[in-house]
């Protein structure tokens, strides 16, 4: 059966707007993703029905925000597969997960010399936080490089990987070259010498299947916005053991179990991750994102998009000024690419007056960049309603581009 | 596509494909750079200064067209100005890449090309990085 993108299509309001006066062509998927309808609903549901704060009082409607909140938790704790729901602390996105990670488990445990291994394609913010760590107390942060197709480049990995090595910090899925890594051996490597495993899913978490205890990592972190739910809301995933014994990142109500002026007790994980009144109605609609995407499919919607990467990629390979950024094997929906010496802020500004929404820029990967020798790029990437006559405006797009500039 | 035809046009894609002043002088009395991180753009602007006199202005970068082209027309328009009548063509042309020409008795005929930028809001900071940077270099005191 083929996938059914015309229904799916539906549940996105958005998709029937215009842009630039043109319908809307939204491939900027790998920034933010669109919203299904159930989502906002959710929201809406929420600030309609049963509105009051979490965790507090006797009164119904609190108990129901609670419950549905707490739903939201068992829903993510299935969805990858964790152990226990006390494993899922919901944070303001990947970039706070890291963050928190490097903070709590990072300066009650490392100590100087010690290393922290990321890779050549991470996200800035699977970098700086671990610079901000070796200047406090001077960890050494060391990457695996990468190749020009944007593949791990392992020769040395057993080096890279060693004794001093604590926190192996690695990107699933890169957001600027589409590469999807080869965690589980990597992680596998990092297991013998006593690492602990760091996976930022912010770009598979919407494409792949991820079963945490297959993989093996201690922590994950992913931003809801990327997964079809609201901004602002995150989740960070660690092994209870770990939770359990890392200091609270923030401090104050709700992450307590008893405080006077003396001494505070601080509650249990995840709360104790969770202080001050959370994010509640985000939470609450990531979790109906995630129920919508997990009805779907994951193996379904990473099939499709996988037609058109394949497709779109054809196309592209076509016009001889293309040069695509990113030519790993194993690749996500993602395609960032140039045109000749055409910048990639023209080319965005071209399509957006054909109605279409691509990223133009560094990416957050300033490293990526300057291994290309390239300023920026232009990046499409497909999300599960983006279509084949969606591709081909975009194609067409890119062929104006280059007419625009001869 | 008007209004693309219009940001695009031949002397902007000129400008941008053969630049003028281009490349880093031997000698120079004011140098500055400019970056846009949003972006990835920068520029550097050499000022060879006499007085109040811009004897020289040489440009050297890497950015999309439209800051290419308006820091290569920029050169071409500074050249040999004071330091005063530079000032007031920047007035102008921000007056422009702002506000467009509509109403606009535009005294510099090269700045027409602009006229345009204002339909693209997020382009603004490309047109602008060029003389923002020369207004920098301004102030460079190394000499």
């Amino acid at each position: 059966m083929s996938f059914p993108v015309d229904l799916i299509r539906k549940d996105f309001p958005i998709l029937t707007r215009k842009m630039s006066g043109k319908p809307l062509i939204y491939l900027d998927n790998a920034a933010t993703t669109q919203k299904p309808q159930i989502m906002i609903d959710t929201i809406v549901d929420f600030y309609s029905n049963y509105y009051a704060n979490i965790h507090r009082s006797v009164y119904e409607f609190s108990q129901i925000a609670t419950e549905q909140y707490e739903t939201a938790r068992t829903i993510i704790k299935e969805f990858i597969n964790a152990e226990t729901t006390e494993e899922i602390v919901f944070t303001r996105g990947a970039t706070e997960g890291i963050n928190l990670i490097a903070n709590t488990y990072g300066k009650k445990f490392l100590k100087k010399g010690d290393e922290v291994l990321v890779t050549e394609m991470e996200h800035h913010s699977n970098i700086v936080p671990w610079q901000e760590l070796a200047k406090e107390i001077g960890i050494i942060l060391r990457y695996i490089p990468m190749n020009d197709n944007g593949e791990l480049v392992l020769d040395n990995i057993d080096d890279l990987i060693n004794e001093k090595t604590k926190i192996v910090s690695i990107v699933h899925v890169s957001n600027s070259l589409g590469t999807v890594l080869p965690i589980k051996m990597l992680f596998d490597k990092a297991k013998k010498v006593g690492a602990i495993c760091v996976l930022d899913a912010s770009q598979s978490i919407q494409h792949l299947n991820i079963d945490v205890q297959e993989i093996g990592c201690d922590f994950l972190v992913f931003s809801g916005h990327k997964i079809y739910g609201p901004t602002g809301i995150g989740v960070l995933y660690g092994k209870s053991n770990l939770l359990e014994n890392i200091p609270p990142y923030q401090t104050g109500g709700d992450m307590i179990r008893s405080v006077s002026f003396e001494r505070t007790i601080y509650a249990d994980v995840p709360q104790k991750f969770e202080a001050g009144t959370q994010h509640i109605e985000g939470a609450i609609a990531l979790g109906a994102s995630i129920r919508y995407i997990h009805n779907i499919g994951l193996e379904k919607i990473f099939a499709y998009e996988h037609e058109l990467l394949n497709y779109a990629t054809n196309k592209m390979k076509e016009i001889p000024e293309v040069t695509i950024i990113g030519t790993a094997k194993n690749k996500a929906s993602v395609i960032s690419f140039m045109l000749e010496d055409i910048h990639p802020h023209d080319v965005g500004t071209i399509l957006d007056k054909f109605g279409i929404a691509v990223r133009t820029g560094q990416h957050c990967t300033e490293p990526v960049m300057k291994h290309f020798n390239i300023p920026a790029t232009t990046r499409a990437s497909f999300a599960f309603y983006n279509t084949i006559d969606e591709i081909n405006v975009f194609i067409n797009g890119i062929k104006e581009v280059i007419e625009t500039f001869k | 596509m008007d209004a693309i035809n219009e940001l695009y046009q031949e002397v902007i894609l000129d400008h941008n494909k053969n630049p003028r002043n281009y490349g880093k002088p031997e000698a120079y009395t004011n140098f500055a750079e400019g970056f846009n991180p949003l972006c990835g753009d920068r520029v550097e602007i050499y000022l060879n200064l006499d007085n109040d006199i811009i004897k020289d202005i040489k440009f050297e970068g890497k950015g999309c067209a439209i800051s290419k082209s308006s820091a290569s027309i920029m050169t071409t328009l500074l050249k040999g100005k004071t330091i005063q009548d530079a000032k007031e063509i920047y007035s102008e042309f921000l007056e422009i890449v702002m506000h467009g020409c509509d109403g606009l008795e535009v005294k510099d005929e090269d700045l027409e090309v602009f006229c345009g930028v204002k339909d693209f809001p997020t382009r603004v900071k490309c047109a602008t990085l060029g003389w923002h940077t020369f207004e920098e270099a301004l102030k460079d005191q190394k000499v």
